[in-house]
């Protein structure tokens, strides 16, 4: 029962994809820009719950609380010093903008604390492993698993029920008839940099825990994996980010049980330009016509 | 109740509204006509906030609105229905009634007036869980005229409600808004059915590629030679 098992990893691993596309989507959908230094986000995240872990001592859920916080105060501050005053230039002018805080971040991490990588302690959760079916499914993946199933459905919640949810919609769909309900637009842009940056955060924890080693770069790939994820799902489109991961996770899992781990990085870029030949909005996406 | 005195306002070296004065007293359904491209919207957006004017003042209940930000105007009671509705089409109806609240914090009130928007537009209640992507043009008019009415304003700006729409529907349109204002709300009303906006207005201001031309009552300009060639459809 090997597969079952890659299906397992597979899913993990598309959790945390889908945790980060998740804040590339939500910033797309509200100011257009593909924030190209999420990533880095990532990696603080990771970066921050290492030290929480290993130098505070904290265990896994303050230290995952920690560093969302430190993260969505860090992606409110990259809107506002670099995103902010360009909110009416190009998109390239944007796209620029947001690749060179990319590597500034990376540089910056890289300069404060050398470029040298650090392993998450094996001790932050318990791991055992139990047979289902004949697979060895670790206790780790399915803890993994359900701490980003959760934060997925805090974040339908916060979207749909809360007030703040209703103005990021809003401010998404029409940012001007959202100032003419009231609503401080620059405020919900803040909002939405915060939790975005927040599950970026949570996704890097997640990742140092399973994966143990963490490093200045290490949220390059997979930035763009889940930049792949989240326009397979529908750049956008939350749902569609979700999903986007959780197949993306899968398919990789499965070219690796196959036998073409070497393939495994390519596999995301044949479906990013798959689906930019066939389906560009994506999945969840539609072809929007405008009722006038 | 509103004093607009000699705006200019430009989109980047535009100048579209030429030093503009107006008033609008309580009460009142003022109208604002004039062709495509004039200024009409302009002038609505630079009164709601989403455009600040460069000179010029704008005096709304004996303090100065302009360049305010949208949402302090609209605390302060000024709704604009947009044109072309921009209702959010990813929403339900309801869910558009309840961002118009937005800035309301009584909920037991907002859902008593999401109650009388239905009663004044029965059409909306029908549909109140349906996407307002998916209503007719009337359907969304009527939704953003209801979803202004939410934020409970003392002056209400719609521009050209009965763009796009058929005749019956712009007379239901043209009912309502009549109604909304005996319950007391002050109208500013823009368009391009002279005609219309004349019947149910007290007073109207005429412009032409950003100025104000004419002025006067509805009645005096009804009768105005000039007026009935240039808008009236030359009747
Ligand atoms: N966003 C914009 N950028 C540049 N010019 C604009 C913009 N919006 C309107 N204009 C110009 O300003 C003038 C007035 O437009 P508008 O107020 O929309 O006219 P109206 O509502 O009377 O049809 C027009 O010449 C129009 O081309
Ligand atoms: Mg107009």
């Amino acid at each position: 029962m090997e597969w079952l098992q890659q299906l397992i990893n597979g899913i993990s691993l598309g959790s945390i994809y889908a945790l980060i596309a998740l804040g590339y989507t939500m910033v797309y959908g509200i100011i257009k820009l593909i924030n190209f230094a999420h990533g880095d986000v990532f990696m603080v995240g990771a970066f921050v719950g290492f030290y929480a872990i290993k130098g505070w001592g904290l265990g896994f859920f303050p230290a995952l609380l920690f560093s969302m916080a430190f993260c969505a105060v860090f992606g409110v501050l990259i809107e506002r010093i670099a995103y902010k005053r360009l909110r009416n230039a190009t998109r390239i002018a944007a796209l620029i903008t947001a690749i060179g805080m990319s590597l500034l971040i990376e540089y910056g991490v890289i300069y404060a604390r050398g470029a040298q990588p650090e392993a998450y302690p094996d001790n932050v959760l318990p791991s055992t492993s139990f047979n289902l079916f004949g697979a060895q499914i670790s206790s780790q993946s399915l803890f993994i698993l359900s701490v980003s199933v959760g934060l997925m459905i805090i974040l339908q919640f916060i979207v749909h029920r809360t007030k703040i949810g209703k103005a990021m919609r809003a401010v998404s769909h029409d940012m001007d008839a959202a100032r003419l309900m009231g609503i401080n637009v620059d405020r919900t842009i803040s909002y939405t940099f915060a939790i975005g940056s927040a599950l970026a955060g949570a996704a890097g924890v997640i990742f140092g825990v399973y994966y143990t080693k963490i490093e200045p770069l290490m949220g390059i790939i997979p930035g763009l994996k889940a930049f792949v994820a989240a326009v397979l799902g529908g750049i956008g489109i939350i749902p569609g980010a979700m999903v986007g991961g959780l197949i993306l996770g899968v398919v990789e899992s499965v070219v690796s049980a196959m036998g073409f781990s070497l393939w495994r990085d390519a596999a995301a870029f044949i479906i990013l330009i798959l689906i930019l030949i066939f389906r560009p909005s994506g999945i969840f996406g539609k072809n929007t016509r405008e009722k006038v | 109740m509103l004093k607009v005195n000699g705006i200019d306002v430009f989109y980047g070296n535009i100048h579209a509204l030429k030093g503009v004065s107006l008033e609008i007293n309580e009460g009142e359904i003022v109208t604002l006509i004039g062709a495509n491209g004039a200024g009409k919207s302009t002038l609505l957006k630079t009164l709601s906030g989403l455009l600040k004017p460069k000179s010029g003042t704008i005096e709304y209940l004996g303090s100065s609105i302009s360049g305010k930000a949208p949402q302090s105007i609209v605390k302060s009671g000024i709704s604009h229905v947009p044109e072309g509705r921009r209702v959010f089409a990813n929403m339900s109806v309801e869910e558009n009634l309840e961002l118009g609240a937005y800035l309301r914090k009584d909920s037991k009130e907002i859902r008593k007036d999401i109650q009388s928007v239905y009663e004044l537009f029965p059409r909306l209640e029908e549909r109140r869980k349906q996407l307002s992507g998916t209503l007719s043009g009337g359907e969304q008019q009527m939704l953003a005229m209801g979803r202004a009415i939410m934020a409970k304003p003392k002056l209400l700006l719609l521009d050209e409600p009965s763009m796009g729409l058929a005749p019956l529907m712009v007379k239901t349109i043209f009912q309502i808004i009549e109604k909304i204002n005996k319950d007391g709300t002050t109208i500013l009303l823009v368009e391009q059915n002279a005609n219309m906006a004349l019947s149910v207005a007290d007073r109207a201001y005429v412009i032409e590629t950003g100025r104000v031309e004419i002025s006067g009552t509805a009645a005096e300009l009804q009768a105005s030679e000039e007026i009935k060639k240039a808008y009236l459809g030359g009747l």
